[in-house]
């Protein structure tokens, strides 16, 4: 039964990770191709881990893979915040379809601070009266 | 059942490693690289899960947590790199 559910696992967890790498090579630009690549890989190397925890049964395996697989949903979010951010803020081009960019113009190009919506808005406003 | 399940979840990461190496020649910007790398560290958890399934030694978990941790390091370091340095023409 243990051996069914492991191999059941297994092959949700590899399955996946084709998806991640399928979209990493098909998706059309760098945001995307992160959509695909950071949630389908983490999701799938917990799966792959989930089934060596199930496939060993003791008490040290769970504890190592639960480990594991919160350590990889805590840093993978971050890790895919941290690259996206530099590759925006680099200038990666974006998707040519893409309908708005609601990050355009918000960061500060010498602290490399992002401003919010509030400020964004008033600043728009003020710049809109001086030049009436 | 297991053996087989094995063998073909290791073919399939295989593949998808072909598959994220291709991103990585591919490009076009440097960021893009630094995801098709980062995508390679996760594959590569999943294939020490799979060999310590295969060989019935559980000590092969600590490698894959060890690269873990190495891979979110890198990539902390890549973005932090990307940021400092700016958009070049050579990418």
């Amino acid at each position: 039964m243990t051996e069914w559910i492991a191999a059941l696992l297994l092959m949700a967890g590899s399955l996946l990770m084709m998806l991640a790498a399928l979209g990493a090579v098909r998706m059309p630009d760098l945001l995307m191709r992160m959509h695909a690549t950071t949630k389908a890989g983490a999701l799938g190397s917990g799966l792959i881990m989930l089934a060596a925890a199930v496939f060993f049964g003791s008490a040290e395996v769970w504890a190592r893979v639960l480990a594991i697989i919160a350590f990889i949903m805590l840093t993978a979010p971050v890790a895919a915040h941290m690259i996206g951010r530099a590759g925006y803020f680099v200038g990666v081009p974006l998707w040519g379809r893409i309908l708005r960019d609601d990050l355009k113009g918000r960061y500060d190009t010498d602290n490399h601070s992002l401003e919010s919506p509030a400020e964004f808005n008033e600043r728009r406003q003020h710049e809109d009266r001086r030049d009436q | 059942m297991l053996e087989i399940v094995i063998w073909l979840s290791f073919a399939i990461l295989s593949l998808s490693l072909l598959l994220s190496f291709v991103r990585l020649l591919r490009g076009p910007s440097l960021p893009d690289r630094v995801v098709a790398l980062e995508l390679m560290a996760s594959l590569t958890v999943g294939f020490i899960g799979v060999h310590a399934i295969a060989s019935q030694r559980f000590a092969f978990l600590d490698v894959a947590m060890v690269l873990a941790l190495t891979a979110f390091l890198a990539a902390v370091g890549f973005a932090r790199f990307l940021e400092k340095r700016g958009m070049h023409a050579d990418d």
